[in-house]
Order: C-alpha cells, then structure tokens, then sequence
C-alpha cells in the first residue's frame, strides 16, 4: 500500500513533468506539422541554463529567467532555420530538428563537459514535505506538481481566452485553414515555436534537478516524450495529458513490481528456465523491463490505433 | 449489363450531406458527361466511385460487381481509372516513368523486383507509344514537375487511360487550357477513349454538347436531369437551376 | 545522354579498381604487413556502404523517414556472432563467404516484421513507429543476455576453417577483400533494384502516395517490400560487421548508428544512386580521420548535415551534378573564378569556427582529460584572449564576407544556367 501511494504521487510528478514537454511539442505540431526532434534538447539546455542562471541570481529568478531564454532560442530557431527549409517539404524540416540535437548535444558538452552538474534542488525547497507510511515525500516533488499545475491553468487560459490561443485551437482541428483567415502565418508559427520551448526550457528549469543535469539527458529524456504524443494522438492536448499521466505512473510503477510472465505461471506448474531468448523474455520480471513497455505500447497503439488515443487527424 | 451503375449513393461530410442519393446507370460503351454548378459535388463522386473516400450509403458497381467497399487499387484493377481535376503526377519522375508507372499493373508486373525494365520491350514500346500519342516525346526525360501547365494535363490523361481499363473517370480535363489546347486535349480522348466507357465531369458545354452520348446534371448533391444531350438542353428543371444561369 | 552514361560507368570502374587497389599503396612489401589501419577503415567503409545506400532505398528512393535502420544491420550482427560459433563448433557446415547471406536473411526476416508494422503509417507516424522500433530493440539488447549478451554484448572467432576458397581469414587484407566482395554483391543488386517496377513504384509513391493507388498498386505494399529488402542489406551489412569485429555490442543496433546511416545517404545524397557511396566513405574517413585529431568531429558532422538541409537538399552528389549541364556545354571555366573568390572567406569561416569548437572543448572535455591544445607544433594557451578573438573575427568576418561573394556566385550562376536554357530551346 505505502507502495502504492508513493508510487503514484511519483507518478503524478513524473508524469506532470513529461506533459510540459509534450504539450509543447503537441502544440508545435498541430501548428506546424513539424515533429520538433529537438525538443529534448532544448529541455536540456533549460536545466543547464537554469543551473548557470540560478549561481548568478538564485533559483527562483532562474525559473524565469532560464525558460524566456529558451523560448528565444526557439524563436531563432524558427526564424533563422525552419522557415527556411520548409519549402523543401516536411521531411527536410524533420531533418533539420534532427540535426540540432546533434549540435545541441555536442554543444553543450563542449561548453559544460562531460560531466554531470551540481544543479540542486534549492534549499528553502529542500525538506521532505509529509511523510506516508514512513516514506518521505519531497517539498520540491510538490513545487514541481505545482508549477506544471498552474503551466497547465495557463496554458489552458491562453488557449481559450487570447486570440492567438484561439487561432491555435482553429489550427488544431484544421490545420489548413488558418493561412485562409488571412492571419499574419508566420508570426504565428514563431510564437508557437518559441512558446513549446519555453514550456521545455521550464520543464528543464524544474526537471534538471529532478533528475540529474548531464548530456544525456535529452537523449533519456526524447524518445519517451515522442511516445506520450503518438500515443496521446498527433495533435490532441487532451490525449497528450492523459498520455503523459500514464506514461509517468507506468515508468514509476514498472519499477516496484517484481513479477514476471513465468511467476503467473508458475501456480500452474510451469517452471522456467531463462536459458533462451524466449524463455528469458517470459522470466524477465516487470521491472527490468520498464524502460521497454513505453515502446512497445507505442508500437501496439499505432497498430490498431493509428490515430493515438484520442487524435482526430492522420499524420 | 451496365458498366457502371449508382445505386441511391449518399455521403456525408460531418453533418453536411454532400451527395444526396445519387442513382446512374452507365451502359458500356457510353460517352456520358457530368455537368452542374461549382461544389454541386461532382469531385466527391468520382471519389466515392473511385473509392478515394467510403461512401455513407447506397451501392456502386462496376460490371455489376460491387465495388463500394474496395480500397481504390483494387476497383483500378476491377477496370476503372480516373484522372484528377488538380494534376496529380510523379513530380520529379521523367515523363516517361509516369507513364511507364501507369502501364506496370496492366501489362502484370505486381510488385515484381526481379524483372530489369529496360529489358521489357512491350512495356517501354508501349510507353514510348503513348508518349507520341501524346504529343509529349519531345519532353522524354524531363521530370514531370516541369513541364507547362497543359502538358501536365495531358500526361494527366494519358496516366488515367495507359493501364487499358474499360471505364475512364475524367475530372474537367480541360479546365485552364486555351482554346486550341482543349480541342487537341478532346481529340485526344476521343482517341484514346474509343471503345470504352467514358465518365467526364466537364464545365465547357460546347465540349459537352460535342462529346456526349448522355448528360447528368448534378446539382447540390442530386441528379436532376439525366439523358440525351437535347433533352437535357430542352429541360426546364435543368434550364432554371442550371443552364440558364450560364447562359446569361 | 550516351556520354555522361559512359563518363558514369567509368566512374564506377575507378571506384571499383581504387577499392581493389587502395589496401596495396599501404602494404610495406619489405616486411610484408599490411597497415591495420587503412584495412580496418576500408573494412567500415565497406560496411557503411552497405548500410547507407540500404538506408537510401528507403529515404531517397521511398520517401520514408526511418530511423531504426540499425535495427537490421545490428540484429544480423547479433545472428552472426551466433552463426560463427556453431560454424567454429562444427554445427553449422557453411564455408565463411556465404555466411553474410545468412545475415541479410535475418535482417529480412525482422525487416518483414517491423515493416508490416511501420508501413501501415506514413510520414511522420512511420518516423515515430520506427523509432519506437529502434528504442525498443535497443532496450532489449541490452537486457536479454542469451542472444545480445547484454552490455558486454557477444563475441566470435572467425577462423571456422571452412571456406571455399581455402582461405583462414586470419588476416585483415583477407577479411576486406572478402567485404569488397559482398560489397560491390550488394551495391549491384540494389542498383539493380532501382530499374525494376518495384523500385519505380517506390519512386511514384514516394512522389505521389495517392496517385499509385488509382494505378492498381498498394502503396503499403510497394513500402512493406521496400523496406524489407532494404533490411536484407542492411542485415549483410551487420554480418561483415560481424565478421569484421568479432564481437557486436549494442552498439551496433541502437540510434546513434541509425542516425548515422542517415547522415550517411544524406549528406552524400538520396537523390542519385551513388550518393550515400560517396557519404559513406566521407563520413568514415572524418570518423577514423578528425576523431583522431578532435573531440567535437560530430559537432563538424552535425553542422554539415544542417548546413545540407537547408542549402543543398541534394547533398553533394546533387551539388556535382547540378554542374552537369554547364561542363557539358563547356562553360565549367566561367565558374573558374567565381570560385576561387569562394575559397578564401570559405577557408576563414571554417577556420573561425573550428578554432571556437577546439578553443571550447578544449577549455571543458579537453581539460577534463588533461589535453592541451597543440597547433603547428606550439601549445596554445586557451585561457589567452587572443586565440579566441582571432577565431571570432573569421568566423563573423569570413562569414559576412562569404554571403556576399555567395550572392555574386549566384548570379554568374543563374545567368550561366539561363544562357544554357535559352540555347536548348533555340
Ligand atoms: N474532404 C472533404 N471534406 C469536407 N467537405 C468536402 C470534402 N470534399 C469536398 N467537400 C465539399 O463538398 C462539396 C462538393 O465539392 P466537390 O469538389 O465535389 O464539388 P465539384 O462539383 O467538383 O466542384 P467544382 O466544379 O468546383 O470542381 C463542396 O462544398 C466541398 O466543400
Ligand atoms: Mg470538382
């Protein structure tokens, strides 16, 4: 039961954390039609941003500060690099996100190394915040929940009450037509763009140490934000939230159960033995393999439903 | 024995009812022309015919077998080809590969990777014949995306009738061209046309009145006339929804 | 037309007579060794050869965007290992050069299972799938220990003394002429594979999805075959790597290498035959060549893949061949000196920024490892202003300079290529 508890507040966290960078890439899409690669990097660069921000002025002005920055980036990226190559089609625009990663990845080696940052949880935010059947529940988990909460309220505000959210919403549903309403397109797609980064570089600010702050984390971190938006449905918030929970609560509750295939089976008189591929697969107990469920789920669910869980349009 | 016959074909987009219970009955060897205002829904019913989209409900059949429910490459291999009112072609393939392409199912190449094409002499005589017929050997080897506005239309024809089927949907073939180009491009699907069942959507009514055995005229969805090209002409229904208003 | 198809076949012919000569200009005749160097860099050549152009038959020639290719090359890898040592145990009576073929069939056989997945999607949904594929293939390896061997992966030993021509591979030179072979076996079939209607109806759905419909072909299907053939190669490609190594690790399976691949076929080119050849063998002797020299080779790469996006969508076999037509008309001399005005702010650029990416990673990973930076022969002093300066004026400067001397190209281009039209029409 303690468990259970903790496993699904850490869930919850988790999972708030992955819906701030898949919202963004979501939004990108919908807009765009543009599948943002380098999403995850400019997650990273948000937490090393905010590491190098927050020993000049502190946490809480990084918080600001590194995200604003993020969301420049993301603007210059899109003025200076994919409006460039967009009448090349959409594959050449994949292509180029692609390329950033590389650059953003080797980038922020050569200018932080190799090693990993002593980005740490600010003190006022560092005490366990209750306890539950003796486990501790972090503070800082909470200020996560929080921030991605009132993302989350404002978000969802700009959306319905601003006109920008509103032509966002229009191209959402059709994604052609907003070029006819005679809007300023490009403007659009740049504050689109920039916006996703800077819900990135804030889901850095506050993931970066969360997890740990090194160059590898835009590559632990990418795949499994693609998976919540296929999975969520190309182009749905909503699916893209729900996804993000789940993701989150399965990453968090793979890792407790100790089970395996050949332990339910085991009642029926079966025993295994992991001397082959197949009878490994069927001893592997759940928790090893976590890290593989994401994929696979992904893969089943573009097979029988190639539009995601709640996406309303082909990719 | 009809080649190709509309039973009561509906089809929805959303709530809106484009097609509102379309019967017709196409004899082999028919010229029959579809004529009716912008958005009467001539377009979507060549793509419910071709099965491009599913339709909401009625029946299609080609050669009265059902095809309303087959995938479009499967009603393509039943004997019935299309074209398209915007170009669609292989862009950066040459214009003989277009053709080629559109000769490969007929002539019982499938999916085969293991017959060279250059040593398919029926094939590439084929091809080579109809890039004469044409008008297009001149421009071979350049790829399809290049070529003028007219010529792209007739490579357009020219793909929809190379696979040989015996019932050709034509989607305002000649829409956009010069006078002198549109009667080189009708006496090209005479041509090419001879024999088969023809079904053209088509906005020029001299081309109409000039070609067509049968006229339907289509408008918000329904039919509401459908016969030889005088009665059609000397209908009222047709005069007061329709014609009249083109003739002004 | 005849002539450039001839100036092509000669092409080939070099390339062929190069490959067969190159390990020869670096055998020491008086000692009789062979440089393990140049024959290991040969050995991958051969083998991201067949891993680029396999990845072309999707990208350039199908239009799809996979990014799990290495799946196939690492998996064939992976059997390989397997079939080495029950061929070495006396289990698997097949002679060493027929054993890549037995590779490309496990490629195959995955590739028809991923395939039937990921070609149900198209565009950026069969990206994602294919990712998923990827990763997913990746995390397994790493965790299921009887066939991957885990993170240590699975080793082998070559020499199962069973050939068919007598040879024990025991020597590097062997083992490259044996890829040489499989190699050039691959190259031609897929060359083969491009003039035959399933690689055209490639090509048309690639272009045209819709349209290939409405002329009796399933594109799914076109794409299904497609992708498992190009799994086949990839698949020979993972054998040789097998057979190469000795040992296959995850490595040889996961993203970086698929990424890889994509590199390959695209800064080469995917829109000519021989494209990902050329990307091949350049990237490879950047990876054996400037890793030697620098850290931050995959910054230079990664650079140079962008820079192709959005400048040369063609890569560089598309870049020779746009100056088709000019040299064929005799003009190639009129570009003579529009490009020599090219080399210099080209030369400054490159240099303000290899400078800034050295004086960087130098200044963290470099210092990290205790390396100094050392340029003709005297250390340079990374925390001085100068070097840093130096690198930012070329960089601004070159750049600046070379925008502008680009915009005069471009004109002396257009109106070269202009002239030439004028004269086809007249
Ligand atoms: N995929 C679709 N989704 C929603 N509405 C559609 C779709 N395709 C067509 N329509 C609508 O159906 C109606 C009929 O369109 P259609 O293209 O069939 O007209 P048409 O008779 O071919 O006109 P035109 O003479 O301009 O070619 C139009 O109002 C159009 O907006
Ligand atoms: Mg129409």
């Amino acid at each position: 039961m303690e468990i259970f508890v903790i496993s699904l507040l850490n869930g919850l966290v988790y999972g708030m954390l992955l819906f701030m960078l898949a919202s963004g890439l979501t939004l990108i899409f919908s807009m765009m039609g543009v599948l943002n690669f380098a999403h995850a990097s400019i997650y990273m660069i948000g937490a090393y941003l905010a590491f190098q921000v927050s020993r000049v002025v502190g946490f809480f002005p990084a918080l600001i500060i590194a995200p604003l920055l993020c969301g420049a980036i993301g603007a210059a990226i899109e003025i200076w690099g994919l409006r460039k190559v967009h009448h090349n089609g959409h594959i050449a625009e994949l292509l180029f996100t692609f390329g950033l990663v590389f650059i953003v990845q080797r980038g922020v080696q050569m200018t932080w190394g190799m090693l990993p940052m002593p980005y740490r949880v600010p003190a006022l935010l560092d005490f366990p915040l209750f306890q539950i059947y003796g486990a501790n529940f972090p503070a800082y988990r909470a200020f996560m929940l929080l921030i991605s909460g009132g993302m989350l309220l404002s978000t969802w505000l700009l959306l319905k009450k601003t006109r920008v959210g509103l032509i966002i919403q229009a191209a959402l549903t059709h994604p052609n037509m907003v070029s006819a309403l005679g809007h300023n397109v490009p403007m659009v797609f740049t504050t689109v763009f920039a916006g996703g980064c800077l819900l990135a570089g804030l889901a850095g600010v506050i993931g970066g140490n969360y997890q740990t702050t090194e160059p590898g984390m835009a590559e632990a971190m990418g795949p499994i934000v693609f998976v919540v938006v296929v999975f969520g449905g190309l182009g749905s918030l909503a699916g893209c939230f729900i996804a993000s929970i789940l993701m989150g609560m399965i990453q968090t509750f793979a890792v407790v159960i100790d089970y395996s295939v050949a332990d339910l089976l085991r009642p029926l008189g079966l025993a295994l033995k992991a001397d082959n591929l197949l009878m490994e697969v069927l001893t592997v107990p759940i928790a090893r393999i976590g890290a593989l469920l994401p994929f696979a789920m992904m893969i089943l669910i573009l097979l029988f439903r190639p539009r995601g869980l709640m996406g309303t349009r082909d990719t | 024995m009809t080649a190709l016959s509309l039973r009561d074909v509906r089809k929805n987009f959303g709530a809106t009812e484009i097609i509102r219970g379309v019967t017709l009955d196409i004899q082999p060897g028919e010229r029959h022309c579809i004529i009716g205002p912008n958005g009467a829904g001539k377009t979507t019913l060549f793509n419910l015919i071709s099965g491009r989209f599913p339709i909401t409900s009625g029946e299609i059949s080609l050669n009265n077998t059902r095809i309303d429910q087959q995938p479009p490459h499967l009603i393509n291999r039943a004997g019935l080809s299309r074209s398209f009112q915007i170009t669609s072609i292989f862009q950066r393939l040459s214009v003989f590969e277009n053709l080629r392409c559109a000769l490969l199912w007929s002539m019982g190449y499938r999916y085969s990777f293991w017959s060279a094409l250059w040593r398919q002499k029926a094939l590439n005589e084929k091809a080579e014949f109809l890039l004469e017929d044409l008008n297009l050997a001149s421009r071979r080897d350049i790829p399809a995306g290049l070529l003028s506005y007219a010529e792209q239309r007739a490579l357009e024809i020219g793909m929809t009738i190379a696979g040989g089927a015996s019932v050709i949907l034509l989607d305002e073939p000649t829409a956009g061209m010069s006078n002198t180009e549109t009667d080189y491009a009708m006496a090209l699907i005479r041509r090419v046309t001879q024999g088969k069942t023809l079904l053209m959507v088509e906005h020029d009514m001299k081309v109409v009145f000039d070609l067509a055995d049968t006229i339907t005229v289509l408008v918000y969805g329904q039919v509401i006339a459908s016969g030889p090209p005088e009665t059609v002409r000397s209908s009222r229904a047709v005069q007061e929804a329709y014609l009249g208003a083109l003739e002004e | 037309m005849t002539r450039s198809g001839n100036g092509a076949r000669w092409i080939w012919v070099f390339a062929v007579a190069l490959a067969l000569a190159v390990p020869w200009a670096f055998h020491n005749f008086q000692t009789g060794r062979d440089s393990g160097f140049v024959l290991s860099m040969l050995s991958q050549m051969g083998m991201m050869v067949i891993l680029s152009l396999s990845y072309n038959m999707l990208l350039g020639q199908a239009g799809l965007f996979s990014l799990c290719h290495a799946t196939f090359f690492g998996i064939g890898g992976y059997a390989t290992v397997h079939f080495l040592n029950a061929a070495g145990a006396g289990s698997l009576p097949l002679p060493m050069e027929v054993i890549p073929l037995l590779s490309g069939l496990t490629g195959l056989g995955l590739a028809l299972i991923f395939g039937y997945m990921a070609t149900k999607q198209r565009a950026t949904a069969f990206a994602m799938i294919t990712m998923g594929i990827g990763e997913l293939m990746a995390t397994a390896a790493l965790m299921f220990h009887s066939f991957f061997g885990g993170e240590g992966g699975v080793t082998t030993n070559r020499m199962i003394d069973h050939s068919l021509f007598g040879l024990t591979y025991a020597s590097g030179m062997q083992v490259y002429y044996l890829i040489l072979v499989w190699t050039l076996i691959c190259a031609g079939s897929m060359y083969f594979l491009t003039q035959t209607p399933l690689g055209r109806m490639a090509n048309a759905t690639r272009d045209n999805y819709e349209r290939a419909q409405f002329m009796g072909y399933d594109p799914r299907v076109v794409r299904f075959l497609q992708f498992s053939l190009s799994g086949l190669f990839a698949g020979v490609g993972g054998g040789l790597y097998a057979i190469t190594y000795e040992i296959v690790t995850f490595d040889a399976l996961a993203a970086p290498l698929s990424a890889n691949a994509l590199l390959m076929a695209y800064i080469g080119g995917t829109t000519v035959f021989g494209g990902p050849i050329l990307g091949a063998v350049l990237i490879t002797l950047l990876q054996s060549g400037v890793s030697l020299l620098s850290n931050s080779w995959l910054v230079y790469v990664g650079v140079l893949f962008i820079s192709m996006v959005m400048f040369a969508p063609a890569g560089l076999s598309g870049l020779i061949i746009a100056h088709g037509p000019i040299a064929a008309a005799g003009r190639l001399r009129r570009l003579t000196v529009p490009y020599l005005r090219l080399v210099v702010p080209f030369l400054a650029l490159v240099l303000g920024f290899v400078g800034l990416v050295e004086l960087m990673s130098f200044l963290t990973i470099g210092a990290a490892q205790g390396k100094k930076l050392v340029l003709f022969g005297s250390a340079i002093n990374i925390e001085a202003t100068q070097p840093w300066l130096i690198s930012v004026v070329c960089l601004l400067g070159g750049g600046a300079w070379l925008r502008w001397e680009a915009r005069a190209f471009h004109r002396v281009w257009e109106s070269l290529t202009a002239d030439l039209k004028q004269r086809d029409r007249v």
